[in-house]
């Protein structure tokens, strides 16, 4: 679904922050691009990688995605790729994802953010000034550090509470944790060990779950998956699915298109039968017993693992 | 050719084609692909051209028709008689802005000929000559529109709207414009989750059916555009056939039988239903677009005429008790089928 890309031309690189670039991608034409939810992120494919990133736009009609790049030298590479971009380079990027989206029923958002985990919130903040929802946002960061301070102490006023040091953090989150009013939700977003300690601290103060909210890049996206071969033993051929190509549209390429409808796993009209081979079922069509069993796959959505699937087809 | 559609038609007439086949079936999205009928989840991409034995439908996410006037009217004296038709549940204005925003552009792109939409920022302008309306409105801002922004975009498209909040992993129903339902009505379900709303409906949860359909829906991503039919029968051309106003046509359903004008009163009524995620706000719109046809008109196509008396008389007793139809289904079908 929305699997479509994006070639966007970098219009803007701003250095954020030491180690910190923001880059500004727009249509080539200088048109809109789609709108999005705040807290949606993009997903960057360059030089041959995919890497999720915030958007820290408010999601409104917007005529560019801006995102902030942390330089990660030890990272797979991802980063430096990005941040050796200069502008009228051109990127591919997914459609938005929203994965991280503010609850409509919440009384109360508390943001809480490390380092370069504000970018999504920055996001939130615009988009909550749009509607008028009632917003804190709790910012630690490292001295001369910080990306988009600027920004979130102009957005945020007297709504944002800064902290330089891990000891001022932790009294100031336990403060803001005892003290909200009751259906205030919980955002959380920055390195692992910070949402984790954040989430536990919210738990251990009777916070419920089901107010807690860590960004969590990519969750709703089944992914481009690995590249197989599968055998049609009726017609002995084999087809080879690349990555991002599913099984049915692989098929349909060969001529040996099937009956299909939502082409998203839901409906059941393309299912296959297996005859060797372990599928990875990704639908939500057969049953668990049904996926055991092995015997019949989606293939709008399912793939193979290596090239040990064989068809009735 | 195109069959102009802005016109308010007449009663259904034959056409110049010669086929005798009349101009409501030409669009019809019949909903039948074989002799018998089972819940399933059958969702597809929208939009997308489906050819048909009458004609053809499918090219928009919005169609208007020749019924759009009458349509629009229609609702508006239902709304002025019971305003509870329409509700949204105070988080949901946001999603009610997000379905201005993502439906008049698309209205626009379809029907150049009749309808503008331009923006800058949150300053727009809608242009609908079908409704000689011309309205600058900022986004957001209740007032700018002089009524309530669901009851606007409800003025402007004949489908029912219904707006799902999606939260602690699932599908709530919390708002909604809904004047033309068949037999359920907004003001009971307004605030329920998607899996309680589909209680009553028989099969589909031992087949998973709800469930499946409401994680389908929760991964949808912002933008995902999606349409499924459903169809029941209806006595008269009526519209609103909603629990609401059941002292209105209920006993209908009966007295028909008595009728020797039965096929012209009898409709087959088609739901086109699309659900699209809101790019702003991520909530589900779904939007239900009714069509009747009657067993007269319907009988024009031969294929159809066949079919559905073949669907008819197949269907299992538990479905025809829900949809309403039990009482005349046989007659219906027999009607058909010549028998």
């Amino acid at each position: 679904m929305s699997s479509a890309l994006l070639d966007l031309v970098v219009r803007d690189v701003t250095v954020a922050a030491p180690d910190i670039r923001s880059l500004a991608f727009e249509a080539a034409d200088g048109g809109l691009l789609p709108a999005y939810v705040a807290g949606s992120h993009i997903v960057v494919h360059r030089g041959g990688r995919t890497n999720s990133y915030s958007l820290t736009g408010s999601g409104s009609n917007p005529s560019d995605y801006t995102i902030s790049v942390l330089r990660q030298p030890d990272g797979a590479g991802g980063s430096l790729a990005l941040h050796a971009l200069t502008v009228g380079d051109t990127v591919r990027v997914s459609a938005p994802r929203s994965a991280f989206a503010p609850v409509t029923t919440a009384r109360r958002h508390l943001l809480i953010a490390a380092g370069i985990g504000i970018t999504p919130m920055i996001s939130h903040l615009k988009a909550g000034g749009e509607w008028q929802r009632p917003t804190t946002l709790l910012y630690r960061y490292r001295p001369g550090a910080a990306a988009h301070l600027d920004e979130a102490r102009a957005l945020a006023g007297a709504a944002l509470v800064e902290s330089t040091s891990r000891e001022r953090f932790a009294v100031v989150l336990a403060e803001h944790l005892s003290s909200q009013p009751l259906g205030t939700h919980l955002y959380v977003c920055g390195p692992a060990g910070f949402s984790a300690s954040v989430l536990q601290a919210a738990a251990d103060a009777g916070w419920p779950a089901s107010r807690l909210h860590s960004e969590a890049f990519a969750a709703a996206d089944l992914g481009p998956g690995e590249p197989f071969r599968v055998h049609l033993a009726r017609s002995d051929v084999n087809v080879d699915v690349p990555a991002g190509v599913s099984l049915l549209e692989a098929l349909e390429g060969a001529d040996h298109g099937v009956p299909n409808m939502c082409r998203s796993g839901i409906c059941g009209e393309c299912i296959v039968p297996v005859l060797r081979g372990r599928p990875e079922h990704r639908d939500l069509y057969l049953s668990d017993d049904e996926k055991a069993d092995n015997a019949s796959m989606m293939c709008c959505v399912s793939r193979g693992h290596d090239n040990e699937l064989e068809l009735d087809l | 050719m195109t069959p102009a559609p802005f016109t308010d038609t007449a009663p259904p007439r034959a056409t110049a084609f010669g086929d005798g086949i009349v101009e409501r079936a030409r669009h019809l999205p019949f909903p039948f692909s074989s002799d018998s009928y089972r819940y399933s989840a059958n969702v597809e991409p929208a939009p997308g051209r489906v050819d048909t034995d009458a004609g053809h439908w499918g090219e928009n996410i919005i169609d208007i028709d020749g019924d759009y006037r009458s349509d629009l009217a229609e609702r508006a004296e239902i709304l002025a008689r019971d305003p509870s038709r329409c509700q949204a549940l105070s988080h949901m204005r946001t999603a009610v802005w997000d379905v201005i925003e993502t439906l008049l552009p698309i209205m626009a792109t379809d029907y150049p000929e009749v309808m503008a939409f331009q923006r800058d920022g949150l300053h727009c302008s809608w242009r609908n000559d079908l409704l000689g309306l011309q309205l600058d409105f900022v986004i957001g801002d209740d007032s700018s529109l002089g009524m309530d922004p669901l009851v606007f975009i409800g003025g402007q498209v004949q489908d029912d709207i219904a707006l799902l909040d999606a939260r602690d992993g699932a599908l709530w129903l919390d708002a909604g414009l809904v004047t033309f339902a068949a037999d359920w009505c907004l003001g009971f379900d307004v605030g329920m989750r998607f899996t309680e709303i589909h209680g009553p409906v028989p099969r589909v949860h031992e087949e998973r059916i709800v469930s499946r359909a409401e994680q389908f829906l929760l991964r949808l991503q912002p933008g995902d555009k999606f349409r499924r039919t459903n169809w029941t029968m209806t006595v008269d051309r009526r519209l609103d056939t909603s629990t609401d106003s059941y002292p209105e046509w209920g006993a209908d359903r009966r007295l028909v039988l008595l009728d020797p004008t039965l096929p012209d009163r009898l409709h087959l009524r088609v739901e086109v239903q699309h659900l699209i995620r809101l790019p702003r706000t991520g909530a589900v719109l779904f939007l239900v677009r009714s069509y009747l046809v009657s067993l007269t008109e319907l009988a024009t196509v031969p294929a159809w005429r066949q079919r559905l008396g073949q669907v008819l008389a197949e269907l299992p007793p538990d479905m025809a008790e829900y949809k309403g139809i039990d009482r005349y289904r046989a007659a219906a079908s027999a009607w058909l089928l010549g028998t």
